[in-house]
């Protein structure tokens, strides 16, 4: 198809042909169009059908605002629903379908929608399928959300990458209009740091789109060339097609970038959109302003538009939607796009004024004090029924009508902090109020001041007030004369009479649904909006919010600003969630943290197991074992019989230093540490400041002033995090230093009765259990001289030692270690057998120290010392915390070996009753011990202390289990600890 | 001696190097790290040996002193991170107790963390999509602790086109993933 509607002209680049394809149907345009401007130059007013009654819609506006001209972009996985065609930069090869149709564009069989409009008015779905109810789940709900929503989506991954950024600067003027681009021209000769952003590909906003003269140049002349000045200024950063999409706290800004939307594809590794975050001293907005449609009877035919955007289609893209065209205005704007159309050689039918002193041309007729009433044509408009001043009607032939019910300042973004609009009557429309986001600032017409004049000279105004208050010096630019046009407006929203007119037609809600919103008691303008939807989806209401309110305003016997508006959030346009999301996608949602023997796990074909960001070896498989449970058992039964090693580099290690070391880990362990003899280590117990369990651990002192102390895996940046607040906030006066060296060290457990023998090969000092007992620490070396810490302290109740090196000698040591255990069979072991081994030594772990247990509980009550106070320990001491009866850790064991003993059930008497009353404990950690042969558990109940070799229940109603159980030693192995003091 | 063989944080036996376009991020496993922190009341005295020990007045809050053979970086009220060569001070940590003795605490932080020197004309660019620092407003010596994709690093200027990276060692991987898709993106 040629593009018959092409005028001369605009600011495309027609020595360049690109092709496009919209429904299958392939069409051509320039580089400078976008998709709709490239479809109104071939002719094509429909473009979509519409939410509720499919309707057939075209195009409202030019611009970001759009509703109707919604398409899927792009094919495949690429392929993106509910594009703005008004947003989208014409390359060659786009392809776009319309959406939310069955059937054709032309021949929507949904659009029998509209012939039962009747039943589907305003909150239609409150009221029908309510019978019967057991329909609503099954039958109703389905085909409600079959027939509803917009583009659909490709269901596949998206392909693209999207990138994160951080800017600062001193001053961020959003929209890069003539009021944003005078401020930065006044900011940026200035010396600031500047940063100007407009979601538009082109810069200068509605100069590009009118035909007013700057000085002596043409409005886009002066603003290309202004643009171009502050493009070579190093202070001043130009981020066109990119979207300021919220004010959030303390001056921060989001902004999107569309870094590659306007190409085929990305190029190779680069994003498709960055998320920015903007750290700002100050803020201008220059958002401008949007233009209002008129509601009357069937405005929402293809070919009715708002008559600015008519203007800029003309005037920027050089593209009328059609050959005659009807102009219908309630002020002076809409006569320019008159003159506009007139000048480029489309024929004007005439303008329709609403107001009886309306301007008159002797270019075209001008019909003052008259209305349109209604319009006809099924696919695109073909007449326009008007009732003239007189009363009488008269039918007027176009194809397109141009309508401007006025402008709406952008107010947006001044809202995102909660502030509200105020009401300004001689623009019949809301402006920023003095509530702004802290360091906001707004100019332009986004303040309600609507010529070039005023736009360019408080532009300028408004930057050097800011730079004033920054302290930067500057000498305003002097602005270039332009128009200073009064804004001649009387309000004017909907045509008496009509019903079916359209407010809303991103949602169909009609003049109709507001009344009816209206009878129904859903008059604050919040219920208005859920009741009808009116203002939400992709647009969020930006041309239909006002004509809604003054609806409202009117039937209510309200002024407009009485009824107010709905809150503005961010963002301003739709985002796509993969920018949102970022590179923190799939295997990099969270960075991933690596053991130093993770290459040794991965050659053994470990299996590995998140525990926070850490990946950690869950067991280490080996041929012919074809469940984890082989393999656990085996490295369970030959780390008890000989020897096994397992990396333990996870755990916390804190580096405490200080002349008061010592007596801070008397605040921080609810047990003493003040007399831990250097050389010594000592299992420690921190509570929380309510006395409940917070972690476990150990603490070595390798010098007087010097002690480690190591945390559980889960809990070691909390108990880091929390040790520093006791530092810095509770104990200032302390002299004491932290520092995490979690990650400097690889350490490893060597347990089982031969690990002494295996080290021994290892380390460089005597460690026979003389010189090294039990709970024994040094600085020792290894392997003739590297530097290497060893502990005796034992977590799986078998001799055991913790030995670490310099992380980069990590690997190399297991390596060592599993050379010297050559001849003991020495397995590695992962943290199914580490848990294994625990349960059946009846050490706490996570499960125990689940935020609901007491010292006592964990039968270490004596550990908290009197003798001194720690954190936690008063409040450990409330009432209800040390009850007699108070749960107590407990081993359980299946009367019958083969009985499962599932962690989380509870405990019940032996009989009686299941129930929450009767509740008397529960299992916390579970396993199948291959040493005992059967599976056990450890657990809290009530006295558990004083109640083993009772016979109890324990069961999970939820699972259908119940077992019979014997409470035991929650000690399965060695409880008297013989094994690890040997 | 002993004749166990050291990785890098990336795994390797020797540095990574990759170019992207017009940067280079090395992997700079020849790092030895101290970290010292001054004791109460010993501020002064620890500022003094430290001006003899590395040659220079440590540095103040976001800022890091890059010349001789002991670059500090601030990091903290009263606390620095020392840095010099492996190969002549792979136990720096030892050296710089046995100066201040008990006038500082001092802990060897070499294996704990992976160091990343960033270089060519794009590091402003890349280093936008890395972190939230101002890196247009850092000079030349300025170094602060910041975030790259959730992990705590320190960011250090180090000349006008390179930065010093110094992040979590376990992290080593998911960082220099990070650093090397922001390169792409910029490049």
């Amino acid at each position: 198809m040629t593009q018959k509607n092409r005028l001369k002209g605009g600011q495309i680049d027609t020595s360049q042909t690109l092709n496009f394809s919209f429904d299958g149907k392939q069409f051509t345009g320039h580089p400078g169009d976008t998709l709709a401007s490239a479809l109104v130059a071939n002719g094509v007013r429909l473009m979509g059908r519409s939410f509720k009654y499919h309707r057939p819609r075209g195009l409202l506006t030019s611009g970001s605002e759009e509703p109707n001209a919604l398409v899927e972009l792009r094919a495949g996985n690429r392929q993106e629903p509910n594009t703005r065609a008004t947003t989208i930069e014409l390359f060659d090869g786009l392809l776009a379908k319309s959406q939310n149709r069955l059937g054709s564009l032309k021949f929507d069989l949904l659009s029998i929608n509209d012939r039962f409009s009747n039943f589907l008015a305003a909150g239609f779905y409150y009221k029908t399928f309510m019978w019967p109810a057991a329909f609503w789940e099954k039958i109703y709900e389905p085909i409600i959300r079959n027939a509803a929503g917009l583009g659909s989506l490709s269901l596949e991954d998206d392909p693209d990458v999207y990138d994160k950024g951080f800017l600062h600067c001193d001053l961020l003027i959003i929209g890069a209009g003539p009021s944003g681009v005078a401020a930065a021209l006044t900011a940026g000769r200035a010396g600031a740091r500047v940063i100007l952003a407009d979601e538009d590909f082109r810069m200068g906003g509605r100069l590009n789109s009118e035909t007013i003269a700057v000085g002596d140049a043409h409005g886009s002349d002066w603003a290309a060339q202004t643009v171009a000045e502050l493009a070579t200024l190093p202070n001043v950063r130009m981020m066109a097609r990119t979207t300021v999409i919220g004010a959030f706290d303390h001056g921060t800004y989001g902004a999107v970038e569309r870094v590659s939307d306007h190409l085929h594809t990305p190029d190779a590794g680069k994003p498709r959109q960055i998320l920015w975050r903007l750290y700002t001293k100050r803020t201008l907005l220059c958002a401008g302003a949007i233009e209002r449609p008129i509601a009357f009877e069937n405005n929402d035919r293809p070919g009715i538009m708002m008559a600015g955007a008519v203007r800029s289609f003309a005037n920027r893209w050089a593209a009328t939607p059609h050959e005659r065209v009807a102009i219908f205005t309630n002020n002076d704007d809409g006569h320019r796009t008159a003159a506009d159309l007139h000048a480029k050689g489309v024929k004007i039918a005439a303008v329709v004024d609403t107001r009886e002193g309306a301007p008159r041309s002797n270019s075209y007729e001008v019909l003052a004090g008259a209305q349109v009433t209604d319009t006809k044509g099924r696919l695109g408009l073909t007449f326009a029924e008007v009732k003239l001043a007189d009363g009488s009607t008269r039918r007027l032939d176009c194809g397109a009508l141009a309508m401007s019910g006025g402008w709406n300042p952008n107010v947006h973004m001044t809202c995102h902090q909660r502030g509200r609009p105020t009401w300004n009557d001689d623009i019949a429309a809301f402006v920023p109020s003095a509530e702004l986001p802290a360091g906001m600032s707004v100019a332009g017409a986004a303040t309600g001041v609507f010529s070039t004049h005023a736009a360019l000279t408080t532009g300028a105004k408004e930057a050097a007030a800011i730079l004033r208050d920054l302290g930067i010096k500057s000498r305003a630019p002097k602005m270039p004369q332009a128009e200073d046009a009064p804004t001649n407006i009387t309000p004017f929203w909907y045509v008496e009479g009509a019903s079916r007119a359209w407010l809303d037609q991103q949602n169909d809600v009609t003049v109709k649904d507001v009344k009816l919103s209206h009878q129904e008691g859903f008059r604050s303008v919040e219920h208005l909006k859920r009741y009808t939807t009116l203002g939400m989806a992709t647009d969020q209401g930006k041309t239909s919010n006002m004509g809604g309110l003054a609806v409202m305003a009117e039937i209510a016997g309200k002024t407009i600003p009485e009824v107010g508006t709905t809150i503005f959030r961010p963002p301003y346009t739709p985002v796509p969630i993969g920018t949102f999301a970022g590179r923190a996608r799939g295997m990099d949602f969270h960075p991933t943290r690596k053991t130093p023997s993770h290459t040794f796990a991965e050659e053994r074909g470990a299996v590995f197991v998140e525990v926070g960001n850490w990946l950690r070896a869950q067991w280490f498989p080996i041929e012919g074992e074809t469940t984890w449970r082989e393999s656990v058992d085996r490295e369970v039964l030959a780390t008890r019989n000989s020897v096994g090693v397992c990396d333990v580099t996870t755990l916390g290690k804190v580096d405490v230093q200080g002349a008061d070391a010592a007596d801070f880990l008397n605040k921080i362990y609810c047990n003493g540490f003040a007399k831990l003899a250097v050389g010594k280590v000592r299992y420690g117990l921190m509570l929380r400041e309510d006395g409940i369990a917070m972690d476990d651990g150990t603490a070595a002192r390798l010098a007087e002033d010097h002690f480690v102390v190591t945390t559980t895996t889960a809990n070691a940046v909390g108990v880091y995090r929390h040790m520093e607040f006791v530092r810095q906030c509770l104990f200032p006066d302390m002299d004491v230093q932290l520092i995490s060296t979690t990650e400097g060290w690889a350490q490893y457990a060597v347990a089982g009765p031969n690990s002494r023998k295996v080290l021994e090969k290892i380390v460089d000092q005597d460690i026979s259990n003389e010189a090294f007992p039990f709970m024994a620490c040094a600085n020792i070396t290894v392997c003739g001289g590297l530097r290497a810490r060893l502990f005796r302290i034992s977590f799986s109740g078998e001799l055991a030692y913790e030995i670490a090196v310099p992380t980069r000698y990590g690997d190399a040591l297991i390596r060592e270690i599993m050379t010297a255990g050559a001849d003991f069979d020495i397995v590695p072991y992962g943290t199914e057998a580490l848990g294994v081994m625990r349960i059946e030594k009846g050490h706490a772990a996570g499960n125990e120290l689940n935020g609901t247990t007491s010292a006592l509980n964990l039968g270490m009550g004596r550990m908290v010392s009197k003798k001194k106070d720690s954190i936690g320990s008063t409040l450990s001491e409330r009432p209800g915390m040390n009850e007699a009866d108070a749960l107590a850790q407990v081993g359980i064991k299946p009367t019958n070996p083969n009985d499962p003993v599932p962690a989380g059930a509870h405990l019940m008497a032996a009989d009686g009753p299941i129930d929450a009353a009767h509740d008397q404990g529960y299992a916390t950690s579970a396993c199948y011990s291959p040493i005992l042969g059967h599976s056990i558990a450890i657990g809290f109940l009530k006295d558990g202390a004083n109640r083993k070799g009772e016979v109890m229940r324990l069961v999970s109603p939820l699972t259908g289990i119940e077992t019979q159980v014997e409470i035991v030693s929650a000690h399965f192995i060695d409880p008297d600890g013989e094994r690890l003091r040997a | 001696m002993h004749n166990l063989k050291p990785l890098t944080a990336l795994g390797g036996a020797v540095a990574d190097v990759q170019t992207v376009g017009t940067l280079t991020i090395c992997e700079v496993p020849d790092l030895a790290l101290a970290s010292v922190a001054a004791r109460l009341g010993r501020e002064k005295q620890t500022l003094k040996t430290l001006k003899t020990l590395v040659g220079a007045t440590l540095p103040g809050p976001g800022k890091a002193s890059l010349k001789g053979d002991i670059p500090a970086m601030w990091i903290g009220p009263d606390q620095w991170m020392l840095s010099a060569d492996y190969a002549d001070h792979e136990t720096l940590f030892e050296t710089v107790a046995g100066a201040t003795g008990a006038d500082a605490s001092v802990t060897e932080q070499s294996d704990g963390w992976v160091c990343f020197d960033i270089s060519g004309s794009q590091m402003p660019a890349m280093c936008e999509l890395l972190c939230p620092v101002d890196i247009h407003g850092m000079a030349v010596g300025d170094a602060t602790r910041s975030t790259i994709h959730q992990m705590g690093c320190f960011i250090c200027r180090t000349g006008d086109t390179e930065l010093r990276v110094i992040g979590p060692r376990s992290s080593a991987g998911s960082l220099h993933h990070a650093l090397i898709a922001a390169a792409h993106s910029v490049a």
